[in-house]
């Protein structure tokens, strides 16, 4: 157990990704199996012991200390399983705060997937008189499930990917073919045995993603223009027989949207956009009908959704390719054949739930402009420029496919307080919230942004933070509201959680307005006026 | 029959000796002030006279300028308007004292901060039975168990060896902290140059004089960061995070303190690496001391009183709480 505790420890406390995937590659290169394999599983979701409840250790604890001591003690430390495991009492005859090496990860999902939830708790006790304080809290974040430790199964497997040299789209190929402890996986992944063979399970297939169109033009006569919707990007993997959805980065989300995957029963993989349904102007031109950016946000990272959810947010997905269709790959086909053989699949399938990104009818590159301008409606984010002949390929490849954006809205903002960064940002204050003022001339927060600005430019606004603070208030630092912020944003949105009522989207610092006296940034009505 | 309370009172700036017409580690300038320890919590500026060990005294006059002072030995005793006051190690920093109180045939212990467990820089505590023992309870909470000092340093040399282009930055309290992990690590036999921040100069040349070994030392300020990848650099905590550490090679931030044994305290500092070592007594030798000295009653300084409080009660021994104020200052645990 003791080389999984520093695994999590190091996870915990490791703040830079590439940090954390050397971690997780160290650990798999040297872990032994059974361990390292259920250990993945329970850093990729793929782990459910049953049979612990949280009640169980609350229970186990006050049968072995004071309550008033265990009370105060959670008062302080907040988190359950930690109390516990800082404050276990070892039998007189166990070795104090040291992990003696006699449990294995392997041992411990053996012990607890086979005992009863009448006998979790005892089993657990015994385990936990042969660890140290990091162990313990391993022991019990293992058992409930839910490591905490803030890392996606992605993360995770790129983190494996890495330690054995594998491409990490061969391990998502694979993926779905495999069953925790990965015996399999690893000997695949050393030499010792053949690949996996994912066939007939839905794994997942690389995105093909788009350059930005920085300043050229591009012939309509060789691309396709298509909206760039402002949702989430997904692809539905169908075997026939399963469904799955996947985020861009890889992630199973299935579980957050299971009107999805049920209203498929398809045998193919396509790639679309997942939206939420809502009322819009011009939803007929654009085939729209979809909320905003925001309102998909109360659908995001939720395990279980309830029913009130799948009432009041309704998802469907938009979609833009068809990479399989049964067992054909069409990845290599031009966009023009793949566009035909998806039109005439979305025939078979759930219109409430599936629609079709259309096509943007323009004559000309110009004209193509003058519609992207036009276009104010909350789901659009832009154009994307398809070229006619480009087959699906993974990743960004330069020029088959660009993302031209609409151009930022802007607003002119006053800094009011200021928070340090993370990693090597960590000295910087590089975190600032910014207002704007309300009609009785009051500074309202309207957003936070923590990019846009060069080195230089840091510096620099690190040094008006620490020489105008006012006051602090732990990390943060609230300053002499003189200082003008240009802000460039997506687009801005109502939302209860600001006193202002406003929210953007992707703010960032656009230019530092040293030459605009406070009083003349904008006012919240200017920003109520950008709300599409 | 309470026992002693007539001659010495607890009040939130300090414990006065009445007697003696005496302070125990007054936060307010007294005539007369006895401190237990050199840390700015219990030493002040600006006293009439103090009495306190020659290694206290030398602290208080690097960070205070002189001061009146009479130098005591541990073990040797003074009489003080009636009182027998002598200087008893209490293993928290160089120079720390318990100061034992005797008087109308009652003694009382008063502990300033200490530790149990060994360090190389200063004398280890020592068990001294009495009537009334003051203790302090910074890490009086059960949650709080210090693990083994040698494998935490393992760990802070480990995370040095797997990172030979990086530095390890450690915060470390600069009174005490600071020169306790310089000599950890050369028992575990780290002899490389250790590179320290400003801060902690004159402070570890006094440690120095007083004949504590640290081996090589260097300023970390004026060198090129390269030449710094692959050693260990120690700051005060506050250096850890601010713009000071910009001129470090890509440091691991680590931070030693009886605090990091709580993750989300060392997250919020942003420490990557916490080194679980501290100069004040954990929750079991907190416990296990006052059933050592086994006194009539505990009365606590700082820190959890009511946990240590409650735990007395339970076992039938008298205790009480005493919240002076200004104490615990967490940077230093």
């Amino acid at each position: 157990m003791r080389q999984f505790s520093q695994l999590l420890d190091g996870l915990v406390y490791t703040r830079s990704r590439n940090g954390k995937l050397d971690l997780i590659a160290d650990y798999m290169r040297t872990a032994l199996d059974p361990d390292r394999g259920w250990t993945l599983a329970a850093l990729t979701g793929n782990l459910d012991l049953k049979a612990v409840k949280a009640s169980a250790i609350g229970d186990m604890i006050r049968e072995r200390v004071d309550p008033v001591l265990f009370e105060m003690s959670r008062d302080y430390v907040g988190d359950l399983a930690e109390t516990v495991a800082l404050l276990w009492p070892k039998h007189e005859d166990q070795p104090a705060e040291i992990d003696d090496g006699s449990l294995t990860v392997g041992a411990v999902v053996e012990r607890l997937s086979s005992v009863s939830r009448a006998g979790a708790p005892a089993a657990l006790a015994a385990m936990m008189d042969h660890l140290d304080a990091s162990g313990r809290f391993a022991l019990l974040k293992l058992a409930t499930g839910g490591l905490r430790v803030g890392i996606s199964a992605r993360l995770a497997k790129t983190g494996l990917a890495q330690a054995f040299g594998l491409d990490i789209d061969e391990v998502e190929e694979v993926w779905h073919a495999l069953t925790p402890p990965y015996a399999a996986l690893f000997g695949w992944a050393e030499g010792r045995g053949d690949r996996p063979d994912p066939a007939g399970t839905p794994f997942f297939r690389p995105f093909m993603l788009a350059h930005p169109l920085e300043d050229g033009t591009v012939d309509l006569a060789d691309y396709a223009a298509e909206w760039k919707w402002d949702g989430i990007r997904v692809q539905i993997v169908g075997t026939g027989q399963e469904t799955r959805l996947y985020s861009r980065a890889g992630d199973d989300i299935t579980g957050s949207f299971p009107e999805i995957a049920e209203a498929f029963s398809g045998h193919a993989v396509l790639d679309g956009e997942l939206l939420v349904k809502g009322e819009v102007q011009g939803a007929e031109q654009h085939g729209g009908s979809a909320a905003s950016f925001n309102a998909l946000q109360q659908r995001l990272g939720r395990k279980t959704v309830s029913a009130k959810m799948l009432g009041d947010y309704p998802a469907f997905v938009r979609l833009y390719d068809l990479l399989l269709d049964g067992e054909e790959d069409l990845r290599a086909l031009g966009w023009t054949e793949r566009r035909a053989r998806l039109e005439a699949f979305m025939t078979s399938l759930d219109p409430a739930r599936f629609d079709i990104s259309a096509i943007i009818d323009a004559p000309d590159f110009e004209a193509l402009g003058d519609i992207r301008a036009g276009a104010r409606e909350a789901a659009i984010e832009g154009v994307m420029l398809k070229r006619r002949d480009s087959p699906y390929v993974a990743g960004r490849r330069t020029g088959l496919w660009y993302k031209w954006k609409r151009d930022p809205l802007t607003a002119d903002c006053v800094m009011m307080y200021a928070q340090r960064g993370h990693g090597k940002r960590s000295s910087f204050y590089s975190d600032y919230t910014f207002g704007c003022w309300n009609a009785e001339g009051e500074l309202l927060p309207v957003g936070k942004a923590y990019s846009g600005f060069t080195d230089e430019e840091l510096k620099w606004l690190d040094r008006f933070v620490r020489t105008n603070t006012i006051k602090t208030f732990g990390p943060v630092r609230e300053v002499e509201k003189t200082l003008v912020l240009e802000v460039a944003f997506d687009s801005i949105h109502q939302s209860k959680r600001h006193k202002s009522g406003l929210a953007m989207r992707f703010p960032r610092i656009s230019r530092i307005r040293r030459d605009k006296p406070a009083a003349e940034a904008d006012v919240i009505e200017t920003l109520e006026r950008m709300i599409s | 029959m309470p026992p002693a309370t007539h001659w010495i009172e607890p009040h939130p700036s300090g414990i006065y000796v009445r007697p003696a017409d005496a302070w125990i580690d007054p936060s307010l300038p007294r005539e007369r002030a006895l401190v237990t320890h050199g840390h700015a919590d219990h030493a002040r500026g600006g006293h009439g006279h103090v009495w306190a060990t020659r290694e206290t005294l030398g602290i208080m006059a690097l960070r205070y300028g002189t001061a009146e002072g009479t130098p005591m030995a541990y073990g040797e005793s003074m009489r003080l308007g009636g009182v027998d006051i002598s200087y008893i190690p209490a293993g928290h920093v160089l120079g720390s004292a318990q100061i034992m109180l005797e008087h109308a045939g009652e003694r009382v212990v008063v502990t300033g901060d200490y530790k149990r467990r060994p360090d190389p820089t200063c004398r280890p505590f020592e068990v001294t039975p009495c009537d009334i023992f003051v203790t302090e309870a910074t890490f009086g909470l059960p949650v709080f168990r210090h693990p083994d000092t040698g494998s935490e340093i393992d760990r802070l040399l480990g995370a040095l060896h797997a990172n030979p282009d990086r530095c390890v930055l450690v915060g470390a309290y600069a009174l005490g902290k600071a020169q306790r992990i310089i000599c950890e690590l050369r028992d575990r036999g780290h002899h490389d140059p250790v590179y320290i921040h400003g801060a902690l100069e004159r402070m570890c040349a006094l440690y120095t004089d007083f004949g504590v070994e640290m081996g090589e030392l260097r300023p970390a300020t004026g060198i090129d960061a390269k030449d710094m990848r692959g050693a260990i650099v120690i700051s005060p905590p506050s250096a850890l995070n601010d713009r000071w550490s910009r001129r470090l090679p890509d440091p691991i931030t680590a931070m030693a303190s009886g605090w990091m044994r709580v993750r989300q305290r060392a997250r919020q500092k942003n420490v990557e690496l916490p080194l679980i070592i501290s100069d004040h007594a954990d929750w079991d030798e907190l416990t296990d001391t006052i059933a050592e000295v086994a006194p009539s009653e505990t009365w606590v300084t700082h820190g959890r009183d009511d946990a240590l409080v409650h735990w007395c009660t339970m076992r039938q021994m008298r205790a009480k709480a005493l919240a002076l104020v200004g104490r615990e200052d967490e940077d230093e645990g």
